[in-house]
C-alpha cells in the first residue's frame, strides 16, 4: 500500500514536499535535497516539467527516489504525452514500486521554455484519473485490450486551485476528479487561511469525501510574492505578508545580513502549517518550496510536525 | 465560413518563380468575405504581378472553389489560355479543387486560419475544430474545442488569471463563458456531467462522407 495513502487513511496528518528533476541528467543536487527530506515528510512529488520548462522527467527522478529509500509521487500531465504515453510511462513507473501518483492538466506549451512544442491534452487531469481508475477494474489498457498481469493499483491524487472565481467550476472539477479515481487532493499554495476555511466548508457542503493537503509555499522575498500575485493563477499573497517581508528586507540591509526575508518566510510558513494541524482544518501539508527543499525540515521542526 | 490571410507576396513570388505566363483564379464565398481572394483582390494581384514583368493571361472567379463540378468549368479556359502556373485565392481545400483539374502548377496566395465566424465586419474568430463528434448541445453553444487552449472537456485547468487564459491573455477563459452561458440558460446542471472520452479514432484523417452510399 502507498505510504501517503497509509498515512491519509489512518488520519494521521500528511506531509509532503515537492521537486522538479534538473534540466539536465546530472541528478547530484536532486538527491542531495531528497536526502534531507528523508524521515521529514511522507512522500515527494516530482513535477513533470512544472510552467511548461522542459527538464528530465517526473519518472526518472520517481526511480532515483525509490531507489535510494523514499516515497517518490509521479506527477502525470496531459501535456506532452496521449493515453498511450501516459499508460506505458505508468506501467513502467509501478515495476519500479511506485505506487503513488498525482495527475495534472499541465501548463501550455506556449508560457513554457519550449514554446514550439505542440500541445497534446489527449487526456486531461479528469481523464488521466479515469483511464487509470478503469485501468485497475477492468485488467486493460487505454484501448480496452487485457494486460499481462494484473494492473497495477495506484493510490491518485490531483489538484485543486482554492482561489477561484467562480469557485463553482472548480468545486465541479474536483468532484470530477474524485469520481474519476483521487483519493487524496494536494491545492495550490495557500497564503489566506480565512478564504482556505470558506473554500473547506463549500467542499464540505458538497458533499465531496477526499483528503486535502493544504498547498504551501514558502516566501523567500517581497518580490517573490509580487511576481506570483502577478503571474502565477490562484495565488494571492496578502499584502500584510509581502509587507513583513519587505520591512525585513529592510532590516537586513542596515544591518548587513542577508536572507532575513527569506527567514522570515520559513516562519511564515511554519506557522500556517501549526495553524493547519492544531485546526484541524484538512488532513495533511504539501510543501512547494520550488527549489529551496533544503528549508523544508527547517519549516516542519518550527511548526512541530513530524512525519510519523 | 473558412478564413483565410493573404501570404507574403513575396513568398508567393517566390512560388511563382521564374514562370512567366499567370492565371489568377479567386473565390466567390469564404475568400471574398474575408478580403483574399475576391474581385478586388484578383485585380491588384494581378497589377502587381504585371509590373513584375509577368503575363496574367486569364483570371476567373469560381463560386467556390471547394466545389469540384463548378471548379471544372472556371479552371479549363484558364488552361486553355496556356498559362505556367495558376495562383488560386482561396483557402486550402480550394487551392486542392483546383490542382485536381489543372495541367499546370497551382500556387497558394493565401495561408488558410481556421473555421470561424465574422464577429463584426473585418474581424474573425475561431469557433470550431471540427472535431467529429459536436459537444455544443452539452456546452451552452460555446465549443470548449476550439475556445479552450487545451480542449478540455471537463470544465477550466487552474491556468485562468482575472477571467483570461494563460496562453492568451487576450482570450477569456472558454470554460468561464460557458458556465455563464450554462447559467443563464440554466443548464448549470450539465456542467456536473464528467463527458465521455470521445477519443480520437474518429478523426482519424483523410475524412470522407458520402450520401451516395459505397463506391
Amino acid at each position: 500500500m502507498s505510504v501517503l495513502q497509509n498515512v491519509l487513511e489512518s488520519g494521521k496528518f500528511g506531509v509532503t514536499a515537492e521537486m522538479a528533476p534538473p534540466k539536465g541528467f546530472d541528478f547530484t543536487e536532486q538527491m542531495a535535497s531528497a536526502e534531507v527530506l528523508r524521515g521529514k515528510v511522507h512522500s515527494v512529488n516530482v513535477t513533470d516539467m512544472q510552467s511548461a520548462s522542459l527538464k528530465a522527467s517526473s519518472l526518472g527522478l520517481c526511480i532515483h527516489l525509490k531507489q535510494a529509500g523514499l516515497e517518490p509521487i509521479l506527477q502525470i500531465t496531459g501535456r506532452d504525452r496521449n493515453r498511450m504515453g501516459i499508460m506505458a510511462d505508468v506501467l513502467s513507473a509501478a515495476s519500479f514500486g511506485i505506487d503513488t501518483m498525482l495527475a495534472l492538466t499541465g501548463d501550455h506549451p506556449v508560457v513554457g521554455d519550449c514554446p514550439q512544442s505542440k500541445p497534446v491534452y489527449d487526456l486531461d487531469s479528469v481523464g488521466i484519473l479515469r483511464m487509470l481508475t478503469k485501468m485497475e477494474q477492468t485488467n486493460c489498457d487505454c484501448g480496452g485490450n487485457e494486460l499481462t498481469g494484473p494492473a497495477p493499483k495506484f493510490y491518485k491524487g490531483a489538484s485543486v486551485t482554492p482561489l477561484y472565481e467562480p469557485l463553482l467550476l472548480q468545486i465541479n472539477k474536483l468532484r470530477q476528479k474524485v469520481d474519476s479515481g483521487a483519493m487524496y487532493i494536494q491545492t495550490q499554495g495557500i497564503f489566506d487561511l480565512d478564504m482556505f476555511k470558506r473554500f473547506l466548508e463549500v467542499v464540505e457542503k458538497s458533499g465531496i469525501k477526499t483528503h486535502i493537503m493544504a498547498g504551501i509555499i514558502p516566501l523567500k522575498a517581497a518580490g517573490m510574492a509580487k511576481y506570483m500575485n502577478e503571474n502565477v493563477p490562484g495565488i494571492a499573497v496578502p499584502q500584510e505578508m509581502i509587507d513583513r517581508l519587505a520591512a525585513e528586507a529592510a532590516v537586513g540591509k542596515e544591518k548587513g545580513v542577508k536572507g532575513l526575508p527569506a527567514k522570515l518566510g520559513i516562519e511564515m510558513a511554519a506557522e500556517m502549517i501549526a495553524r493547519i494541524k492544531d485546526e484541524k482544518l484538512c488532513d495533511g501539508v504539501h510543501i512547494m518550496a520550488i527549489g529551496a527543499e533544503r528549508n523544508v525540515p527547517a519549516i516542519l521542526e518550527k511548526a512541530g510536525v513530524t512525519a510519523e | 465560413m473558412i478564413i483565410t490571410q493573404k501570404k507574403p507576396i513575396e513568398e508567393l513570388m517566390g512560388l511563382i518563380g521564374d514562370a512567366k505566363r499567370v492565371a489568377i483564379i479567386g473565390c466567390g464565398s469564404c475568400a471574398t468575405a474575408c478580403h483574399t481572394g475576391g474581385e478586388p483582390e484578383i485585380a491588384e494581384l494581378k497589377s502587381y504581378l504585371e509590373s513584375k514583368g509577368k503575363t496574367v493571361v486569364a483570371t476567373s472567379v469560381a463560386d467556390y472553389c471547394c466545389m469540384n463540378l463548378g471548379v471544372k468549368g472556371k479552371v479549363r479556359p484558364l488552361t486553355a489560355a496556356q498559362p505556367d502556373c495558376i495562383v488560386c485565392m482561396s483557402c486550402g481545400d480550394g487551392v486542392q479543387c483546383v490542382a485536381n483539374n489543372a495541367n499546370v502548377p497551382v500556387y497558394p496566395s493565401n495561408n488558410t486560419m481556421f473555421l470561424g465566424e465574422a464577429v463584426r465586419f473585418g474581424q474573425w474568430e475561431e469557433a470550431c475544430h471540427l472535431c467529429g463528434n459536436c459537444v455544443l448541445g452539452q456546452t451552452g453553444g460555446i465549443c470548449p474545442i476550439a475556445h479552450c487552449a487545451k480542449s478540455l472537456v471537463n470544465g477550466p485547468c487552474g491556468g485562468q488569471k482575472n477571467g483570461k487564459c494563460e496562453v492568451n491573455p487576450e482570450n477569456d477563459c472558454a470554460w468561464i463563458k460557458i458556465y455563464k452561458r450554462l447559467e443563464a440558460i440554466g443548464q448549470l446542471d450539465k456542467l456536473a456531467q464528467t463527458r465521455d472520452d470521445k477519443g480520437y479514432q474518429d478523426v482519424a484523417y483523410p475524412r470522407t462522407v458520402s450520401l451516395r452510399g459505397n463506391k
